[in-house]
Order: C-alpha cells, then sequence, then structure tokens
C-alpha cells in the first residue's frame, strides 16, 4: 500500500497541481501584502516615535496641515495600480483552474455528502465506497487527472484535501466540479469545511493516492462481488434480517439500502464513521451496538442486539474485505 | 414661598432625589437621545461579556485535541450565539448608541429627529436580544429541555429547514433577529434625518465632523442592506411554518438564494460595523496628535466610496460554492477595489499623526493599536479576494483570524478608545490612566497570541466550527497558544470593567473639555444638560472649538 498516514495538510505542502498553482499565486500575494504591511506600519511607527510629544514640550500647537493634492492622489493611484495587478494575476489563474477540461483518460469520480459522511461512487468502474477516496498518480509525461462531480443529500458540505486543491461545496439541488491531478503516491488528509450540523467535525477525508497498477489491484479487489464466507453465515443471516438492510447495500445479498455508506468492501477501509476511529473488530462492535459511543449524534441509530448477535454480526462484517 | 419663578427642574435632578423605581422610570419611558445612546452601549457591553465568555469555553474545549469539555451540541450552539451576540448585539447596539448619543451634540441639535422612533429602536433591539437568549429555555419547544440556535451566525440554508432543525431554536434565531433588524432600520433613518435636517447654522455638509459624515454613510448602507436580510428571514419563516419552499432543496428551492441574500446584507454589516470604527478614530488621531485631520475631503469621498463599493462585494463569501469563474472573478475585482479607499483612510490617519504632538493617552493607544491590526486585517481581506487563495482558507481558521482582525484588533479596539474619549463627557467623571494602559496592554497581547497563530492554522487545513479535531493533524500546539491568549484578552476586560466602576464613584471629575477637543459636543457640559445646549450654536469651520480657542487663527479660510 501506499506510504504511512499523513502529515499535516497543509496548503504549503501541495502534491497536486491546482494546489501548486494556489502556492504559488498565494506566494506572490504574501510577498505584495507583507511589503506593504512593512512599509505603511513602518510610516506609523516612525510617525509615533518621532513625533510623540516629549517631556518639556511647551504645549505650543504644531503647524497645521490641511493636506496636499498630489500626495494624495500618489497614495490613491499607487494602491490602484496594484490591485489592478493582483486582479489581472488572479482572475488568470481562476480561468486556469477552473477552466481545466477532462482528457479521455481522465478518472470520473462522484462524491455525494451526506450528513456526516461522505459518498464515493465510481460511475465507469462500477465501485461505490465512503469516507476514503482512492486515485492513481499523474506523471507529468502521462498526465491523470481526477474529475470529482460533487453532490449533496442533505445540506451544504464542502471538500476540501488543502494538499490537492481548494475548497468546493456540495450544494443539495446543484452539482459542481473540481479536479485534483496528484504528482506523488501517498495517503494525504482532509474534511469537511462547511458547517453541516451536529457532527461537522467528525466528517473526515482520507485521499489515498496509488501507484497506478495499484491503483488498478484496489479497483479490481472493489469491483468483486462481497465475500461470503460459510463461516460468517449466521452473522450473515442476523445482518439481512434486522434493520441493517435499510440503509446500507451489499452488493450479492438482499441489502441494498441506500442511507448509509456501502458495506461491500468495508474491510477495506482504514476507518469507520467517516474517519472518527480507527477500523478494527472492537471498534465495529462498539459501532453496531451504539454508534454514539464512537460519534455524539451519529445518525446510525444504536441496533439493540443481543450480545450474541452482535458477536455474530461482527464475525459477518470482518469477512467483508 | 419668595420665590416667584422657580428654577427649571432637569429630569435628573428631580429623579436624584427620589427612589430606585423613580429613576428606573425615568429611563425606561426616556426619549432622549442621550440616555438612549447609553442604554444601548450598557446593554451591547453586558451581551459583550456574554459572548466574551461562549468564546472563552470554546477555546477551553480546542485547547487540545479531543478534548470533552463540552458536547457537540453545546459546541455549535456556543458558536452560533458567540457569533450572533456580538454581531448583532454587541456590535450593532454599541456603534448605533454611539451615533445616538454623539450626532445631535456634533452638528448642534438637541435631540434626534424622531425621538420617540429612536425609543423604539432601542426596545426593539433589547427585546431581540432577550428573545435570543430565552432560547436556552425555549428553544427546543415541546421536544426536549430546550437550547438556543446551532446554525451558525449566518445560518446557511437548507440546514435551517425543518428537517435538519427541528424545534424552535433556529425560529428564536430567526425572530429575533428580525425584531432588531425593525429597530435597526429606525435608527438608521433617525439618523440620517438628523443629520440632513437639524444641523445648526453654519454646519453645511462640508463642515460636518467626520464622526458625523461616516455615521451618514453607515446609515445609509444599513437602510440598503438590513431590509434584504429581513426579506430572507420573512422567506425563511414562512418555509418553517407554512411549508413553503424558498430555501427548501429538496422542495425545488435554492440554498445558494439564502447565501445571496444574507451576504447581501453580510457584507455590507461589516462595514457598518467597521466604518464607525474608522469615524472613531477620525477624531480621536487629529486631537491627540494636535492637528487637523489630513485631507478632509478625502476621507470624505473614501467613506462613500467603501459606502458604494460594500453593495457590491457580497459574493466573495461565495467563492467556493461553484458560481462559475467569470463570476468569481467580477466579484474579486469589486473586493480588491474596496482597499483603495480603505488605504486612503490610512494613508490620511498617518499623515495627520505625522509632524503632530503625539499625547498617548489611552483613547490614542487604542487608535495606534487599531492602525497596526486593522492594516494587517485589510490585507489579509485583499488576500481572500485572491479567488485561489481563497479556495484553500474560506471557512477555515485564516477567516476565522481575519474577521476578528476586523472586528477586534479594528472595531473593539476603537470602541475602548471611543470610551476612554468620551466617557468623560458622558459621565462627568475621567477613566483613569494608568488601569487604562493596564487594560491596553493586556488586550493588544491577548488580542495577537489569540488570534495571529488562527491564520496558519487554517492554512494548515483546520476548519473552522468544529468542535475538535484529531491529534495527528499536528494543529495542538498552536491551538493552546490560541487558547492561552484569551487568558490575557479577559484579564484586559476584567481591568476594564474596574476603572468603570472606579471612574463612576470617585473618578476624577472631567470639566467641559479635558481633551482640549475641537469638536460641538466639548462646548456644553459634561454631562450635557437634556436640551445639549443653553444656546443652539452657531459655527464658521469645521472645528468650531478651535477657532474659539484661536480667535487669530480660524480653520475657515483654509478650508
Amino acid at each position: 500500500m501506499a506510504t504511512a498516514v499523513a502529515p499535516t495538510p497543509s496548503m504549503f505542502a501541495p502534491v497536486s497541481t491546482p494546489a501548486f498553482a494556489i502556492r504559488e499565486v498565494s506566494f506572490l500575494v504574501l510577498a505584495i501584502a507583507t511589503f506593504i504591511f512593512v512599509v505603511v506600519a513602518g510610516l506609523t511607527v516612525y510617525a509615533i516615535i518621532r513625533y510623540r510629544r516629549r517631556p518639556g514640550d511647551d504645549g505650543r500647537e504644531p503647524a497645521q496641515v490641511y493636506g496636499s493634492a498630489q500626495i494624495e492622489l500618489a497614495w490613491t493611484v499607487v494602491p490602484f495600480l496594484i490591485v489592478i495587478i493582483l486582479f489581472l494575476t488572479t482572475a488568470r489563474y481562476i480561468f486556469a483552474i477552473e477552466g481545466r477540461a477532462p482528457t479521455a483518460q481522465a478518472l470520473e469520480v462522484t462524491i455525494v455528502g451526506n450528513q456526516w459522511w461522505w459518498e464515493i461512487r465510481y460511475p465507469k468502474l462500477g465501485i461505490v465506497t465512503a469516507n476514503e477516496l482512492h486515485v492513481p498518480v499523474s506523471d507529468p509525461a502521462n498526465p491523470i487527472q481526477t474529475f470529482i462531480t460533487l453532490q449533496s443529500a442533505d445540506v451544504i458540505h464542502s471538500f476540501w484535501l488543502p494538499q490537492l486543491h481548494g475548497k468546493t461545496d456540495l450544494v443539495p439541488g446543484k452539482t459542481n466540479r473540481t479536479w485534483i491531478e496528484p504528482l506523488v503516491p501517498g495517503t494525504f488528509l482532509g474534511q469537511c469545511a462547511e458547517y453541516c450540523g451536529l457532527q461537522h467535525a467528525g466528517m473526515l477525508l482520507i485521499v489515498t493516492v496509488h501507484p497506478k497498477d495499484e491503483f488498478a489491484q484496489w479497483v479490481a479487489a472493489q469491483q468483486a462481488q462481497a465475500a461470503d464466507a460459510p463461516a460468517a453465515r449466521a452473522g450473515r443471516e442476523v445482518f439481512v434480517s434486522v434493520a441493517c438492510i435499510n440503509c446500507h447495500t451489499v452488493r450479492g445479498t438482499p441489502a441494498n439500502g441506500v442511507f448509509g455508506p456501502d458495506l461491500t468492501h468495508l474491510m477495506s477501509r482504514a476507518r469507520i464513521g467517516a474517519g472518527v476511529a480507527r477500523n478494527t473488530p472492537e471498534n465495529l462492535r462498539a459501532w453496531v451496538k451504539d454508534p454514539t459511543s464512537l460519534k455524539p449524534g451519529a445518525l446510525m441509530p444504536a441496533m439493540k442486539l443481543s450480545d450474541d448477535k452482535l458477536d455474530q454480526l461482527v464475525a459477518y462484517l470482518v469477512t467483508l474485505r | 414661598m419668595s420665590v416667584l419663578v422657580p428654577p427649571i427642574e432637569t429630569p435628573e435632578a428631580a429623579a436624584a432625589g427620589a427612589g430606585w423605581p423613580a429613576r428606573l422610570h425615568e429611563w425606561v419611558v426616556t426619549v432622549d437621545h442621550k440616555r438612549l445612546g447609553v442604554m444601548y452601549v450598557v446593554a451591547g457591553l453586558a451581551f459583550f461579556l456574554i459572548a466574551g465568555i461562549e468564546a472563552s469555553v470554546m477555546r477551553w474545549q480546542l485547547a487540545a485535541a479531543g478534548k470533552t469539555t463540552v458536547s457537540p451540541e453545546v459546541f455549535n450552539r456556543l458558536f452560533t450565539m458567540h457569533g450572533t451576540t456580538m454581531v448583532f448585539l454587541v456590535g450593532i447596539p454599541i456603534v448605533f448608541g454611539f451615533a445616538n448619543y454623539l450626532v445631535p451634540l456634533m452638528v448642534g441639535a438637541r435631540d434626534l429627529a424622531f425621538p420617540r422612533l429612536n425609543a423604539f429602536g432601542f426596545w426593539a433591539f433589547l427585546f431581540g436580544g432577550l428573545l435570543l437568549y430565552f432560547s436556552f429555555l425555549g428553544g427546543d419547544g415541546l421536544y426536549g429541555a430546550g437550547s438556543a440556535p446551532s446554525v451558525g451566525w449566518f445560518a446557511y440554508a437548507p440546514l435551517t429547514a425543518r428537517a435538519f432543525s427541528p424545534g424552535n431554536s433556529t425560529d428564536y434565531w430567526n425572530l429575533s433577529i428580525l425584531v432588531m433588524g425593525f429597530g435597526t432600520v429606525a435608527t438608521a433613518i433617525n439618523l440620517i434625518t438628523t443629520t440632513l435636517t437639524m444641523r445648526c447654522r453654519g454646519m453645511t455638509l462640508g463642515r460636518m465632523p467626520l464622526y458625523v459624515w461616516m455615521m451618514l454613510v453607515v446609515s445609509g448602507m444599513t437602510v440598503m442592506a438590513l431590509p434584504p436580510l429581513s426579506a430572507a428571514q420573512i422567506m425563511l419563516l414562512l418555509d418553517r411554518f407554512l411549508g413553503a419552499h424558498f430555501f427548501d432543496t429538496q422542495g425545488g428551492g435554492s440554498a445558494i438564494m439564502w447565501q445571496h441574500f444574507f451576504w447581501f446584507f453580510g457584507h455590507p454589516e461589516v462595514y457598518i460595523l467597521m466604518v464607525p470604527g474608522f469615524a472613531f478614530v477620525s477624531e480621536i488621531i487629529p486631537v491627540f496628535s494636535r492637528k487637523v485631520i489630513f485631507g478632509y475631503p478625502m476621507v470624505v469621498a473614501a467613506s462613500l466610496a467603501i459606502g458604494f463599493l460594500s453593495m457590491t462585494v457580497w459574493a466573495h463569501h461565495m467563492f467556493a460554492v461553484g458560481m462559475g469563474s467569470p463570476l468569481n472573478a467580477a466579484f474579486a475585482a469589486s473586493t480588491m477595489l474596496i482597499a483603495v479607499p480603505t488605504g486612503i483612510k490610512i494613508f490620511n490617519w498617518v499623515a495627520t499623526m505625522y509632524g503632530g504632538r503625539i499625547r498617548f493617552a489611552t483613547p490614542m493607544l487604542f487608535a495606534c493599536a487599531f492602525l497596526f491590526q486593522f492594516l494587517c486585517a485589510g490585507l489579509t481581506g485583499v488576500m481572500l479576494a485572491v479567488v485561489p487563495l481563497n479556495w484553500q482558507v474560506t471557512d477555515s481558521y485564516f477567516v476565522v483570524a481575519h474577521f476578528h482582525y476586523v472586528l477586534v484588533g479594528g472595531l473593539v479596539f476603537t470602541i475602548f478608545g471611543a470610551i476612554y474619549y468620551w466617557f468623560p463627557k458622558v459621565t462627568g467623571r475621567l477613566l483613569s490612566e494608568r488601569l487604562g494602559r493596564w487594560h491596553f496592554w493586556l488586550f493588544v497581547v491577548g488580542f495577537n497570541v489569540t488570534f495571529l497563530p488562527m491564520h496558519w492554522l487554517g492554512m494548515i487545513g483546520m476548519p473552522r466550527r468544529i468542535y475538535t479535531y484529531p491529534a495527528d493533524r499536528g494543529w495542538d500546539f498552536w491551538n493552546l497558544v490560541v487558547s492561552l491568549g484569551v487568558l490575557f484578552q479577559a484579564a484586559a476586560v476584567l481591568v476594564f470593567v474596574v476603572n468603570v466602576a472606579i471612574a463612576l464613584r470617585r473618578g476624577a471629575r472631567a470639566g467641559d473639555d479635558p481633551w482640549d477637543a475641537w469638536t460641538l459636543e466639548w462646548a456644553t457640559t459634561s454631562p450635557p444638560p437634556p436640551y445639549n445646549f443653553e444656546t443652539v450654536p452657531v459655527v464658521g469651520s469645521r472645528r468650531p472649538l478651535w477657532d474659539l480657542k484661536y480667535p487669530a487663527d480660524p480653520d475657515g479660510p483654509h478650508e
């Protein structure tokens, strides 16, 4: 698998073409802003120190200066010119980043925001997963961008992976598009950036960038049918006989609910609850027993199963590799 | 009795001998612009303390990763109430409270044009504020124990729809701000009318104090910007109670439309709060530099330009919603353009100090800190207008840092400066300079320690409005620093409260004109009588008191 977890999601550590472009323009803007700050703050400090009232001041009023047309014209025109430069630069970057069209080999992904998790679909590959985005690395000789269609099932969310691109909102009733072009393999972090209700903080997002052949393996594994281990039949029976199937899908079983994450390859994911806990059998058991113990306010109801049934169910879930 | 003509008894004198019910009655029924102004500011400061406590609890929760000081529900209510309170119950009442008090005095009038409308405005504000806080008891209606709203201060649709916000808490947010909005518009109309029709003889528009000019601009912006919010709130009310679908995306409504309505109010609102800060320093800096403001016509023009441009920038809050490149570019342009008149003002203030003999009394200390902090806020504002950078830092702690540099580093600092400056006029007593310096330095340190690192936190990926964060993100250290800054700010506010309490009891007598200032409010007694001026003044320049003090060198010929 790709490299281990992930550094601080800093916009100054980009790994993808649009994030590089943003860092580039940000450095320019930061430089201009720092320059202006130093000049204006310097003048102010000078005025404060030079013209402070000193001990022994005779109390007379200083010369009254009412204004100067030339000076005021200068400090109107110069900022105006800086604004024009900044605007033209900004506009160029806006159109360059937003105007990128997908190439024939670009990967298409659809991400649907839900309170408080991400549904991730690969429409051309027939894959549905959640909370952990997998994409291929792009190399300059043979670029593979990932174009992402963003939608929402309930309220507004915002898709933000600082090392790959800035934010684009997921707005109900509106379809947005964004794109990434990761240039190095690895695992990178992000999370929902538009307040979306109780567990806004618990709507984390992980992206794993794979080398090309590794990505192909991941695709093949995700396209496979769900496991049906004979040893886990009892748990499977519990799963399809209680309310799980109203919300969750496991391909190849009667479970075809659409309100919760697709569980066909649940164990291929590193974390559960949109990133709030590691995906271990213990955490899975705690989650099924009462999701709010790991994520207060999570919309999945506590399943109120007996301990036996809970054990059987978890034994089944861990086979969904 | 041998006295044939009894002396005219002022209400204060009449109430002074009476018990507290009579005095309370005096304040409740008053239509005096000065008393209403004082009540606005006092109520605003009380809400400031409450919202500050809310913020402190949030910072306790965020001081380290994974803390459970408060539940997510409580945290979400806290940031909603903190933001709503600071904008609608602290910022607006304090800036309009000052205007209530000062505008009639500065233009040489005996009261505002519509005194009873003025009282209505205050009581609508206070009722709205109490209604908002009553939500802690009544918010959930029949659903549960009761709670405050938790939809954020800009209450984005469709999170405010019944499906996602059951109970009544969102309705408390909606109705209380609707009520306050009516009061604020009434006050703005009152200020416009007063400024345009009740100036004393000789005070042409070109001779008005800059404070009055800027409050005229602010009032104009208020009249333009608040009604769209009220309209949107009525639509939301219809959505929630009558099943309309304005913002209900499940029923074909538009979530984006709410954002356009809200920010069409919300961005001018930032200037409605900030231009009064400019107005305060435009009075304070000249007096303490002992120089006339540099380039008065330019400062007025810049204020008008800010007023107009502020109506054209609202969608810069929406660069991430997918408006498309042409609109993104257009709003980037208008937003950057507003930096020009704002920069002009900063240059004019610094030029006013240049060549002066600056006296660093507490009001001037706050004005100087404002210059640096607002410069920083303005520059991060320009950075936010650079759309690609905005995509990274919008809705992150960078934005939280930016608008706290505007509203605390800019506005709250100038409000404190203004309180130190005009307190002697209002109460007749001076605040302690020694405690004032303690207040100032504690607040400067606390403010910058709290809000400067937030810029960086946003740039390294921390979104706003999260009640906790994972430990592996590398955000712990700076969050701890931010939270420690709160202690300094709290200490500063405590010193301020003590300073006011002591000054009210045994502060030094101020006299009419303790700062040797130049505008008309200093020509009357401290505190001014109910009728403000014994005889309505006549002015011949922008600085009538300068003319009185230096009859050989009046201002008029230089204007």
